[in-house]
């Protein structure tokens, strides 16, 4: 029996700005089909890794592979062919403040794939009604909907395309509990059903636990356990005990 | 000795971080400026800051050559009339104008509402990560971002320009014939003999090198913007600072090149 190629390794990334150290030949990969979270206190690099992941940081050493194929250094058509297989949902969703709700979910169709506009719009409100929202938000700004609303129209723009690697940056920070699981049923859903690999960074576990198959935790830039999502609980580790209990005594330092 | 105790230090490491920081924008301008001319070229993007950068900001520029016309109609005539040189009003407000007052108060008046204007939309793109959005939607910032604006500025300010003159002379000519006694026909007939192709040609250079300086300021300010609202601001302020700077520097570089 072989084994599958990793949709995304990580091998042996280091990354310093300046002084502080950020990674510390981290090693991560993720197979196809399969959901992946990080958890990790701040500043321990969740957020600079898959940056390095995705290449918008350059790492100061080490390699990123996507299906099996290094490409840490690859630039302009190649580093585009590259990005055409991710997707990714930001933090803040970082929607595209000039453009419309239906502009922006279908702006990898109007401005990379030179889509029609009205075979654009189309194919953004189908997506909307993916992600549970109705077709009459399609003309809104985004400043126009709530923090829910506009992680969900995120998470179409991210999936739109169909991509084979969607990366999620703490998909339920600044959300409400209901809103929140919502959102992570979502997630769980588009992954199912898109059959793609998924990285998600988070501190929230009750997210993690939800949208995780497996969950691999960073700490000091390098990764110290990973395992089975439905085993963080009982890892045996006690510093991955004190962060999933979220207790402020143990191994790791409170940083106030 | 630390560099905050030794001036001689200080004065080096300041020396050092200003040139670093013009080899900076001398990269991220070639880097625009390629953008300009490689696929993929964005026209929707380009028209619609076109529109922004060139339409909107056609009641600023329109008024302020109006008032700089007719201050400077009277300027010239309080002045000629100690030589009685009062007939020279019309040559010099032309010449003025087109050469000099019309590219350079244009330019900083748009230096204020235009480089603002990107640094701050641009600095709020990278600070909310929009950005980074943009990479990850395999579209090239430079190109969606910096080229249609450095394309419509350059483009757009000659024209801007060539309406400034038109009503600073206007302006000029208003005044001359209502306050000053000049007869209208003739101001026009004097205004239009000594006007040269070459004047017009100068002022439109001018006004293209400082459209590229007040785009490139607001995008290398914006794109380099760090830490929330603060420094959204800050880049703001750089970039009217910088592009008001290099407006008047390079005027002058402009002037000293076309007059010889």
């Amino acid at each position: 029996m072989t084994m599958a190629i990793p949709k995304l390794q990580l091998v042996d990334i280091h990354k310093a700005f300046g002084p502080k150290k950020v990674l510390r030949g981290l090693n991560l990969d993720v197979a196809p089909g399969r959901s992946l979270v990080v958890i990790g206190g701040s500043g321990t690099g969740k957020s600079v890794s898959i940056k390095c992941a995705i290449g918008l940081i350059q790492p100061d050493k080490g390699k990123v592979l996507i299906d099996g194929e290094d490409v840490t250094h690859a630039h302009g058509k190649k580093r585009e062919d590259v990005l055409r297989k991710f997707g990714m949902l930001f933090q803040g969703a970082a929607l595209f403040d000039s453009l419309t709700v239906w502009e922006n979910v279908a702006f990898r169709l109007l401005y990379r794939d030179g889509l029609k506009r009205k075979d654009a719009k189309d194919r953004a409100i189908e997506t909307l009604a993916k992600v549970r929202l109705k077709p009459d938000v399609a003309d809104l700004s985004p400043a126009e909907l709530s923090g829910g609303m506009q992680k969900r129209v995120g998470l179409a723009r991210a999936i739109i395309a169909k991509p084979e690697l969607i990366f999620f940056d703490e998909p339920t920070t600044g959300l409400d509990p209901i809103t929140a699981d919502a959102i992570n049923d979502l997630i769980r859903e588009m992954v199912t059903d898109l059959g793609c690999a998924a990285i998600s960074i988070t501190h929230d576990m009750a997210s993690a636990k939800k949208i995780a198959d497996e969950i691999a935790m960073i700490l000091d830039g390098q990764i110290i356990y990973r395992g089975p999502a439905d085993t963080i609980f009982n890892s045996g580790d006690p510093r991955v005990d004190q962060f999933v209990h979220g207790r402020a005594d143990g191994p790791i330092a409170a940083h106030i | 000795m630390s560099v905050r105790r030794n001036p001689l230090a200080a004065i080096g490491a300041a020396t050092l971080g200003f040139f670093r920081e013009i080899g900076r924008v001398g990269l991220f301008a070639a880097a625009g400026i390629a953008a300009c001319f490689t696929p993929r070229i964005y026209i929707g993007q380009i028209l619609r800051q076109f529109w922004r950068i060139g339409f909107l900001s056609l009641p600023v520029v329109g008024l302020t050559a109006v008032f700089i016309g007719a201050a400077l109609a009277l300027n010239i005539y309080v002045g000629g009339s100690r030589f009685n040189a009062e007939s020279f009003v019309p040559t010099i407000v032309v010449l003025g104008i087109t050469r000099e007052l019309g590219p350079v108060l244009a330019g900083l008046m748009l230096a204020g509402r235009v480089s603002a204007g990107i640094a701050a939309e641009i600095g709020t793109m990278r600070v909310t990560e929009q950005i980074d959005a943009l990479s990850t939607l395999s579209t090239n910032p430079y190109r969606f971002l910096v080229a249609p604006r450095v394309t419509a500025a350059t483009l757009a300010m000659p024209v801007l320009v060539m309406i400034a003159d038109i009503i600073g002379v206007m302006g000029g000519y208003l005044v001359s014939i209502n306050s000053l006694g000049f007869n209208g026909s003739i101001y026009l007939q004097k205004t239009w003999d000594f006007i040269t192709a070459d004047d017009i040609l100068i002022g439109l250079t001018k006004a293209a090198v400082f459209g590229f300086i007040i785009s490139i300021m607001g995008c290398f300010f914006g794109f380099n913007s760090r830490g929330g609202a603060g420094g959204v601001g800050r880049a703001a302020t750089y970039a009217v600072v910088a592009s008001a700077v290099l407006i008047l520097a390079s005027n002058y570089v402009l002037t000293t090149l076309f007059v010889k």
